[in-house]
């Protein structure tokens, strides 16, 4: 039990901090801006995906001894679709105005390239156990990145924390304004690189490659 | 007409696909490292999107837009949450069919643009026109017009994106920022610069 917590362990800190899907191997940046104005809705976008991420290893592991190898990527895009599918009723069905908001973004996740990304590369070749925490892993990962870029488009932009302001009232009085820009999309493109900077500077994270 | 044309300018510039919208990033990033890839994954881009958007826009209101089904006797039904899964197989085949015809008539054209045309059957790019075309309720006529104006603004901005890398090869970037960190900065700036073109009303 014990070596199977380790390794569960190694996998996660794989996929959310070492190999972190979004900072070092470029995939899945797609989604992972337009969603980031508001935390709220980057939230909602961060816990779709993650499930999304999970349950598609799971079942592609499950399935890998039966997917014939030139029909792989039509099969995982239909369980990966599939997953969408119920993820975006479950969301209408719930969270109406933050599916509204989200608009086209959480039928993306199935181009994501994270899911199919994962899928061909861990969960073709690892049991469903693994494969659904790397999933998760994996999903976790993209979340962090996009939960930091949806922290500080809304604190610069709105001046808000999940919808709550945070900047008290004098601030604004002394001249403070509220930058347009992070609301807009230069902003995301902005914050997401100075992010990569600031990951590939910290100890542990250098392993970028050269262009 | 003036509409169609107001549309076409609006979806390459002031609503560009790619940094308006973040759409089809990760190509965007792989493949901008010379012009001439970059061209020709934009043009095949262009070729696909004007191709699936009409073709995905025909499938959606005949047959999975609610009422759609009226003429086979099932008034009430509502398919449209089978849009995510027709969608991406219509791309998929699509894709598939342009490949091998322009592999069978032209064997030059298919020799600049094969080996992009499998990675585009997951350029969300190309996934998200088709979804905007059916949120933004476009007529027929429009989901040609905004599949070809997608495609042609999203070919602009990883031309002007390879043209930048080129550029600035060998300028001395700092360590970490060096890469993909870099790129989202010019990325930024590019978008900037296209949202100059929102003060422009046709």
């Amino acid at each position: 039990m014990q070596n199977n917590l380790s390794h569960y362990k190694e996998i996660l800190v794989k996929g959310i901090w070492r190999e972190n899907p979004v900072a070092y191997q470029v995939l899945g940046i797609c989604s992972a801006l337009a969603v980031t104005v508001k935390m709220s809705t980057a939230l909602v976008m961060s816990i779709a995906l993650t499930l999304v991420a999970g349950f598609s290893g799971l079942i592609i592991s499950s399935l890998r001894h039966l997917i014939p190898s030139n029909i792989r990527i039509i099969v995982e895009l239909t369980v990966i679709a599939s997953l969408v599918i119920v993820t975006d009723q479950i969301l209408q069905a719930y969270l109406y105005d933050i599916s509204k908001q989200l608009s086209i973004f959480v039928g993306l996740i199935i181009t994501n390239c994270i899911i199919l990304g994962r899928a061909e590369a861990f969960a073709l070749a690892n049991n469903p156990a693994d494969s659904f925490v790397d999933g998760i892993a994996n999903g976790l990962g993209y979340s962090m990145i996009l939960m930091a870029v949806a922290f500080f488009r809304e604190l610069l932009g709105s001046g808000q924390f999940f919808g709550i302001s945070v900047i008290p009232g004098f601030v604004y009085d002394m001249g403070f304004q509220d930058m347009g820009i992070m609301v807009l999309a230069p902003g995301a493109f902005f914050i997401i690189g100075l992010l990569v900077w600031l990951k590939n500077s910290l100890p542990g994270g250098i392993s970028h490659e050269k262009k | 007409m003036g509409d169609l044309l107001s549309l076409f300018i609006n979806s390459v510039f002031i609503g560009n696909i790619l940094l308006a919208y973040f759409l089809g990033i990760c190509s965007f990033i792989a493949v901008s490292k010379t012009i001439e890839t970059a061209t020709g994954l934009g043009l095949a881009v262009i070729f696909v999107l004007t191709v699936t958007s009409p073709v995905n826009w025909l499938i959606y209101h005949g047959l999975l837009a609610p009422g759609a089904l009226a003429w086979a006797g099932f008034p009430e039904m509502d398919l449209s949450f089978l849009k995510f899964i027709t969608f991406i197989a219509v791309i998929a085949a699509m894709v598939q069919a342009v490949e091998m015809v322009i592999d069978r008539y032209s064997p030059l054209l298919y020799a600049a643009l094969g080996v992009f045309l499998p990675l585009i059957a997951v350029n969300c790019a190309i996934l998200g026109t088709s979804l905007f075309m059916v949120e933004r309720n476009h007529t027929f006529v429009e989901s040609v017009v905004f599949g070809a104006g997608s495609g042609t603004g999203w070919m602009l901005a990883i031309v002007s994106m390879a043209a930048i890398r080129k550029k600035v090869r060998y300028a001395d970037v700092p360590a970490g920022l060096d890469g993909f960190g870099f790129i989202m900065i010019v990325a930024g700036l590019m978008a900037m610069t296209f949202m100059m073109f929102s003060g422009i009303t046709l």
